[in-house]
């Protein structure tokens, strides 16, 4: 019951702040607003018992990314571009184009058989993620170090002022 | 009583809304806000199908942190284009943005 | 049910305390110490030895007109102090306070005190941005660039304490702790980097540059009618209290004391030493702020990505082979 309602709660701040992102005229409210959708799905993690990923979730997402793309709407022109228009003319196509799409997924994501899980969730999260990391998919935690290290490197030589 | 259906739907949800911005949002940022979007999106969905439908060796998660991880790595790479091209070209409205169109 | 009105009314009762026992008193303490490194008094004359000067301090702040500076952004000119204020007051949720006294021992605790600290460069980040004052704006901005900098070393310095203790609850780490506290080498190299990094998320000196008084009048902040800049002072002041606590936790054996106290009983004896020690680290963190100069913004930035993040990664990793190889 509780988490009826902690779900419903959840996805109404997610699904409305969203929207909020999406159709804002005031660029800097549309990246403030993707604060709460972020914590909503940190919410949704809670409640799917998968709290290390709702704590890395806050501190990257929200925590990182959120002032990473402040920062940029700061340093582009975010004081100055907020009376020019936001949406383009492919407004209309956008919504059939979604609309299609968000149909086509829950038809078949509602209607396919999944089967049910054998074993509970682990407990401590932590624990079983780093096992998984460090034995079944150590190669994927390998790349992703890498793809971090030239993401790094590629975003500061980008970025720089060429003097 | 909250099953999986419940978090497919929501998802399925914030990833169209997360398309519709990508699609129609004249701003490079903002259209970067859209791919996080339907980035968390598909997270909700690997994180919900850990629970219900196969918990061992927890790959949802697993999955999911990869994602954050690489969405973290995309979205400075993209913010450094967005503020190169800004010193460049003084405009971040991608379809100003049109040098090499023919 | 009943674990919900449990969670409640510790809730209520940390809240209570972190706007008496953190917001009142760390004002007092910090102005009682300005004055005794400067050879002064301070307030005396507003209850028995200046006691009551917050509170005074409170009310006539209570009373003052509440400006909107022209041209600033309504919606975010008022959320952006109660953003910096619930960010810092969220993580008093894993502090230990005695024995079995928590409002939450959650599995990932130190990983979820580090996430909601980081939530409050978003409230400076916004709250200098809708002033609508260049001034403010560039002390958001550095403040901002400042504290995402240093929650680098911060993350590491608690994550090698993880590596070694081997969990991430605060009730565990304060449990395992060996008595008085660790004396692992790289357990104290990270408290070391630990101390350095909470100074400057706490936007402290020598890392207080945004909010330098004597150069950006009072930074991001310089807008901002008393009630609201009431609330920012309570979530700097609480974010300092919460990061020594949680110093305390990993680093100087929590709510455990050499001896119990006589009369009172174990709870109340942790609770008692926890303060003791958690308002002791509060006392070091003002000390060295009217002790020392303040670094400028690149030797600011330099010290956190070419000193402090090099010797923490260092340290998690000599930590994680002394773990795997040593015992």
């Amino acid at each position: 019951m509780t988490e009826a309602a902690a779900f419903y709660i959840l996805t109404g701040t997610v699904l409305g702040a969203a929207l909020v992102v999406v159709l804002s005229r005031n660029i800097v409210h549309a990246a403030v607003s993707l604060i709460p959708v972020l914590l909503g799905v940190a919410g949704y993690y809670v409640l799917l018992g998968a709290e290390f990923v709702a704590a890395i979730q806050i501190l990257i997402y929200a925590g990182a990314i959120t002032v990473l793309i402040l920062f940029v709407i700061l340093l582009t022109e975010g004081a100055t571009g907020l009376r020019v228009r936001q949406r383009n003319e492919q407004v209309p196509l956008g919504i059939i184009g979604s609309g299609a799409l968000v149909f086509l997924l829950i038809t078949l994501l509602t209607r396919a058989p999944w089967p049910p899980a054998a074993t509970p969730l682990p407990t401590y999260n932590p624990g079983a993620v780093g096992q998984s990391f460090l034995t079944a998919y150590v190669l994927a935690f390998e790349v992703t170090s890498l793809v971090i290290v030239a993401c790094l490197v590629g975003a500061i030589v980008i970025a720089r002022r060429e003097e | 009583m909250i099953g999986l259906a419940h978090y497919l739907v929501a998802s399925a949800l914030l990833f169209a809304i997360g398309l519709f911005g990508v699609l129609t949002r004249r701003n490079a940022v903002a259209i970067l806000m859209g791919i996080e979007l339907m980035l968390n999106a598909a997270n909700v969905n690997f994180v919900a199908f850990t629970k219900y439908v196969s918990p061992e060796l927890v790959r949802g998660h697993v999955a999911a942190l990869v994602i954050i991880t690489l969405a973290a790595c995309e979205a400075a790479v993209g913010l450094a284009l967005v503020i190169s091209a800004y010193r460049h070209l003084e405009t971040v409205h991608v379809d100003e943005i049109n040098l090499m169109r023919w | 049910m009943v674990e919900v009105v449990r969670i409640v009314l510790s809730v209520l009762l940390v809240f209570t305390f972190a706007a008496v026992g953190v917001g009142l008193f760390l004002v007092l303490m910090e102005r009682k110490i300005s004055a005794w490194v400067q050879a002064r008094i301070g307030p005396r004359h507003v209850g028995p030895y200046g006691t009551l000067q917050t509170l005074a301090d409170l009310l006539k702040m209570l009373q003052k007109e509440h400006i909107l500076p022209a041209g600033a952004d309504r919606v975010m000119f008022e959320l952006s102090p109660i953003v910096v204020a619930v960010a810092a007051l969220m993580s008093y949720v894993v502090l230990p306070w005695g024995p079995g006294l928590i409002v939450r021992d959650l599995g990932v605790g130190v990983l979820y005190f580090a996430a909601v600290l980081s939530l409050e460069v978003i409230g400076i980040l916004t709250g200098g941005w809708a002033s609508n004052n260049k001034y403010a704006l560039l002390g958001g901005l550095r403040s901002a660039a400042q504290m995402v900098s240093y929650e680098l070393p911060l993350g590491f310095s608690i994550l090698t304490v993880a590596t070694v203790v081997g969990t991430l609850s605060t009730v565990r780490i304060v449990e395992s702790q060996p008595y008085p506290w660790h004396t692992y080498p790289s357990v104290i190299v990270a408290g070391a980097v630990f101390l350095v990094a909470a100074t400057a998320e706490s936007n402290r000196i020598p890392f207080d540059l945004p909010e330098a008084e004597s150069e950006l009048v009072a930074g991001y902040f310089s807008e901002y009618s008393p009630l609201r800049f009431a609330l920012f002072q309570l979530g700097e002041y609480g974010s300092l209290f919460a990061t020594s606590a949680l110093f305390v936790t990993m680093f100087l054996g929590g709510w455990r004391g050499p001896f119990e106290l006589p009369v009172v009983g174990s709870v109340l004896s942790g609770i008692f030493w926890f303060l003791l020690k958690t308002y002791a680290v509060v006392f070091f963190f003002m000390w060295v702020r009217w002790t020392y100069p303040r670094f400028r913004i690149d030797q600011l930035l330099n010290v956190s990505w070419k000193i402090l993040l090099p010797v923490s990664l260092a340290n998690l990793l000599l930590a994680g082979l002394l773990v795997a190889w040593g015992g």
